[in-house]
């Protein structure tokens, strides 16, 4: 597979290059909202809307703040923007899809502070991606993110039913369960090219 | 104002709550992506740091001294803003000094800015606080979370290539444990960390009850 192709792209940043197993981007709702299966899946979809939405953003922004030689000026932008596309996929998913805003609730606005959405910005940027190659790397990043919240919420939805010693109860036992998966997802680091 | 006076007094604890007994990692689970993705050497987690340390004091001020300019329904979008400033400016100085530490952090170091130990300082502390105070309970968080980095990155080093701050100390025959410096190391790390303090603290809390039902 050539470095530059979308397949490639994709696959690297969803599972090679994990960006919650791997490269421990977003490791607080990972941690936070993996408890239930559902709502790992609707965390997930969330954010890899607004993870399209923001890289295309970013991208745009990018060739703007070039143009003009203002690239200091990038991270305040990109975090505005996140922001402000969180707040928009907020309003138009309450007006077109309640359901979906309900089940939602609380995890929208809080992925403004996901650091997976602004390091997905800031990796589209370093590695010069064009924007079909954007819009592949951060349809990967989030198919990642997904992956990575449901076989975490698969495996702690088990663990309630174990008998655990008291001490490894809570945050101690989700972080050894997140070693052996992320261990695991090492096995796929020989496909980087 | 009568009782203001008495929020206002400095002292030991305003520093030492962040760095013990409400230490952002350790107590709080806040800024884990840091915590887990930089620690693999000691000078990786003593820079990263200091870094977010300098942020957290530089917008605890900034913060605390437009707390009454700041118009309320603004105030998370204000905060990042001054957050975001105050990254750019590490972001420079740390290529400045170094540019193998400013690989080695990555794009970490621009990801300060979503740190939920600053944004939660700011919003939580120093919007209600005066900036000596507020500076002071930064510094001990930022302390508080420098620890937790240094916890981390010595045993990862240590483990995971036999070296401390490069040094080596085990010799030549210690076989390095690599996985330590790779990303599952990371997990079982700070795993095996809060595992230590929960058995810690149920200990004292088994000691208290004996001692309890002893003074009976």
């Amino acid at each position: 597979m050539h470095a530059d192709s979308l397949t490639y792209i994709f696959l690297n940043a969803a599972i090679i290059n994990n960006f919650v197993l791997a490269l421990f981007l977003g490791i607080c709702p990972f941690l936070g909202v993996s408890a239930k299966l559902k709502t790992a899946v609707s965390m997930g979809l969330a954010v890899m809307l607004v993870m399209l939405i923001s890289s295309i953003c970013a991208y745009a922004i990018n060739s703007v703040l070039v143009s003009y030689d203002l690239e200091f000026l990038r991270l305040i932008s990109y975090i505005a923007v996140i922001a402000s596309a969180v707040q928009l996929v907020e309003m138009s998913m309450k007006k077109f899809s309640p359901a979906l805003f309900r089940a939602l609730g609380i995890f929208l606005p809080l992925i403004t502070t996901n650091c997976a959405i602004l390091g997905l910005a800031l990796f589209q940027t370093t590695k010069e991606y064009d924007f079909v190659q954007s819009v592949s790397y951060s349809l990967g990043a989030g198919t990642g993110f997904i992956l990575a919240l449901v076989l975490m919420a698969g495996l702690r939805e088990k663990l309630e039913l174990a008998e655990v010693p008291s001490i490894s109860q809570g945050a101690a036992l989700s972080l050894m369960l997140a070693g052996i998966l992320s261990l695991a997802f090492m096995g796929f680091a020989g496909l980087g090219a | 104002m009568a009782g203001r006076k008495k929020d206002d007094t400095i002292t030991a604890d305003t520093f030492l709550e962040g760095v013990w007994r409400e230490n952002p990692v350790f107590v709080m689970l806040l800024g884990m992506c840091p915590v887990l993705a930089v620690t693999n050497s000691v000078m990786n987690a003593i820079a990263m740091g200091v870094a977010t340390t300098f942020v957290l004091i530089g917008s605890s001020t900034l913060v605390s001294l437009l707390r009454h300019v700041i118009p309320k329904q603004v105030r998370i979008a204000t905060y990042i803003v001054i957050i975001a400033t105050f990254v750019t400016i590490v972001d420079y100085i740390i290529q400045a000094i170094s540019l193998d530490l400013y690989n080695a952090l990555g794009a970490f170091i621009q990801l300060i800015v979503v740190n939920c130990i600053i944004l939660g300082r700011a919003e939580a502390y120093a919007s209600k606080n005066r900036p000596l105070k507020a500076v002071v309970s930064g510094l001990g968080m930022g302390a508080g979370f420098t620890l937790a980095l240094l916890c981390l990155g010595s045993v990862r080093e240590l483990l995971g290539s036999g070296t401390l701050l490069g040094f080596s100390v085990f010799g030549s025959q210690f076989e390095p444990w690599v996985v330590m410096i790779l990303p599952p190391g990371g997990f079982f790390v700070l795993g095996g960390w809060l595992l230590l303090f929960n058995w810690l603290k149920e200990r004292k809390e088994k000691t208290e009850v004996k001692e309890a039902l002893h003074a009976r």
